[in-house]
């Protein structure tokens, strides 16, 4: 389980996080939504570590992550940024080998290399994995780096707005992997997301942020819904039951 | 660039062809030079004790030196690159060179007798303050381009050559000076170059940490995420460059530009997998001093064109050759 409370970022005389306190249950997808701005992608890089917290803590299967050592921490709980700009010259091979990093310190072992084959087979890099990851496309880095996550097969996994970049299909199957992670082997996952829809079919779980705080939190039939989403965003929303899943229509 | 389909198992039988390689350049080098040496003359046994005695003082030594500061400082400057996440970074752009030779000038006002040994550690601890100064520039004042960064080490660089000079003048040792300032291997003799071997050991201990390096070269989210102490490696990055740095600075003087050149050719064939990588940019390091080295003895011979000039020349087109590329593709 992951709770945090009290967690606050402060950037000059603006607190970007306010106060929010929330604890996430083991397995299944949490999804984070919220305008630009909101607060997002800093709560979820103070949950794993990557910013201090001004106030309040964090805590991963009990232990603080502002006191526990870097390679424990590392082999609970992973993390892929929003951007990431990767100067050093990696195939994507061995940048997806780098998550095994916390295990084998750089001896790949014969279980590494296992998990290095399935992470790059199941989101379809087999072909790329020569390629520098300079040479490939938007899309195509964006998968190499979430291979490289799966890679690390920790417990508890953190994705800022993993759909960046990628095409229909592969948000799907993104978004299916994902599924499975937290179904098939009890994976926590924790994403942002932009897309409602994808927030409302595939998670158990939704918080909404809004201007730094904590503004909603629940299930998806509680939480996609016209007027929360309306309060949330700012701009008019449809919600329509379609397949047994709740679809925000907001294009028009 | 290399293509794809070269197995790690070729590419080790092309490791050991280029030491080789290297290994008969090396030897070639040793029979360039001011008096005549001949190689046959030495296997024949006809040598005179003229010669063997200027081969073991002077020639091998030389050879040595060229070959241990050109791995010392082309691994130097790959570790910077990536620490500092820019590819125009080395000693000679981000004021390390600079500060270290500040250090040999404070050394050669305060305490002149020192043993070569702590000279160099006196130059190091400058050479670390003044790349520690550099990076906490570059850490408070975000720049937006990147070819901004070497711009800013060469502008600190040139600041703290200013107060070199500024006391060289003071105190009557621009002469003393020049003799660092230019990278220069014809001074280098038995008994003056030995600490370049601590250079070596350096070097072999960056082997050791090359993954450390190369996550830390992900940048500091990437290394928190694998539970990597991104502070300590770059502390120990920045020890490992000092030193280097210090000891060529101390023996043989400045020699710029090696630190740009073979890391970036190394990088665009090889990536930046620094535990396949590192081997190829010591060798290739060393092949490329031997070589400016050797053509600076033989082209303008009796008289020598220094390593240190050599070298600036090939490594100014090859860093405007750098800038003009990123601009046509940022265009
Ligand atoms: N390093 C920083 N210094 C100052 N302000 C910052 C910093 N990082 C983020 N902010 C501000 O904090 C607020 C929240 O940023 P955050 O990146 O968490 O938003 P977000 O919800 O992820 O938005 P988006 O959907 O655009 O990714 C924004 O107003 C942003 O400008
Ligand atoms: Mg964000």
């Amino acid at each position: 389980m992951i709770e945090f409370s009290g967690v606050t970022k402060v950037y000059g005389s603006t607190t970007v996080v306010d106060d929010v306190t929330a604890q996430l249950p083991k397995g299944g997808i949490t999804s984070i939504i919220g305008p630009n701005g909101a607060g997002k992608s800093t709560l979820l890089s103070m949950i794993a570590r990557l910013i201090p917290c001004d106030r309040g803590t964090v805590l991963v299967d009990g232990l603080d992550v502002a006191r526990t050592s870097g390679e424990t921490l590392a082999r609970r709980l992973s993390i892929l940024r929003q951007d990431n700009h990767m100067t050093a010259r990696l195939t994507v091979h061995d940048l997806v080998a780098f998550g095994r990093y916390p295990y084998s310190r750089g001896r790949i072992t014969a279980d590494d290399q296992a998990h290095i084959g399935r992470a790059l087979g199941y989101l379809g890099l087999n072909d790329l994995g020569d390629r520098f990851l300079d040479e490939l496309s938007g899309g195509q880095r964006q998968r190499a780096f979430v291979a490289m996550v799966l890679c690390q097969d920790t417990d508890y996994m953190l994705f800022d707005e993993p759909l960046n970049n990628l095409d229909i299909r592969h948000a799907v199957g993104m978004m299916k992997l994902l599924g499975n992670a937290a179904r098939d082997f009890g994976k926590t996952v924790v994403v942002v997301l932009h897309d409602v829809n994808f927030a409302s079919c595939y998670s158990n779980h939704i918080i909404v942020m809004r201007d730094g705080k904590l503004f909603l939190q629940g299930s998806p039939r509680e939480i996609i819904r016209s007027e929360t989403l309306e309060q949330t965003y700012g701009c008019p929303f449809e919600v329509q039951e379609l397949g047994g899943n709740r679809i925000a229509v907001y294009y028009t | 660039m290399l293509p794809l389909c070269i197995s790690h198992g070729d590419l080790v039988k092309l490791f050991v062809i280029a030491l080789l390689a290297t290994t008969a350049l090396a030897v070639a080098s040793l029979f360039v030079g001011v008096s005549e040496i001949s190689f046959f003359a030495l296997l024949s046994g006809e040598s005179n004790e003229k010669m063997l005695l200027v081969l073991g003082e002077s020639r091998i030594p030389r050879t040595a030196a060229l070959i241990l500061a050109g791995a010392g400082m082309a691994v130097a400057g790959t570790i910077m690159q990536l620490l500092s996440r820019n590819r125009f970074v080395e000693p000679s752009t981000a004021g390390t060179v600079e500060s270290a030779s500040l250090g040999m000038l404070a050394v050669l006002l305060l305490a002149p007798d020192l043993p070569v040994m702590m000279k160099m550690l006196v130059a190091a601890l400058f050479a670390l303050a003044g790349t520690a100064l550099f990076l906490g520039i570059l850490r408070r004042v975000p720049l937006r381009s990147p070819v901004l960064v070497p711009l800013v080490g060469l502008m600190l660089g040139g600041v703290i050559n200013a107060c070199t000079t500024f006391f060289a003048y003071r105190y009557d040792l621009m002469q003393a000076m020049g003799a660092w300032t230019s990278g220069d291997f014809s001074a280098v003799l038995r008994g003056r170059y030995e600490v370049l071997w601590l250079a070596l050991a350096l070097t072999a201990a960056a082997y050791f940490a090359a993954d450390r390096f190369t996550v830390a070269g992900m940048g500091k989210d990437f290394s928190t995420n694998l539970g990597l102490d991104y502070r300590k490696v770059v502390a120990l990055g920045l020890l490992i460059v000092s030193m280097v740095t210090a000891s060529v600075v101390v023996t043989a003087g400045i020699l710029p530009f090696i630190g740009l050149i073979v890391p970036n050719l190394v990088s665009m064939a090889m990536g930046d997998r620094l535990r396949h990588t590192l081997p190829w940019v010591a060798l290739s390091g060393a092949v490329l001093v031997l070589l400016c080295d050797t053509i600076g003895r033989v082209i303008n011979a009796p008289y020598e064109i220094p390593v240190g000039s050599m070298l600036g020349i090939i490594g100014s087109i090859f860093f405007l050759s750098m800038l003009l590329r990123r601009r046509s593709r940022a265009a």
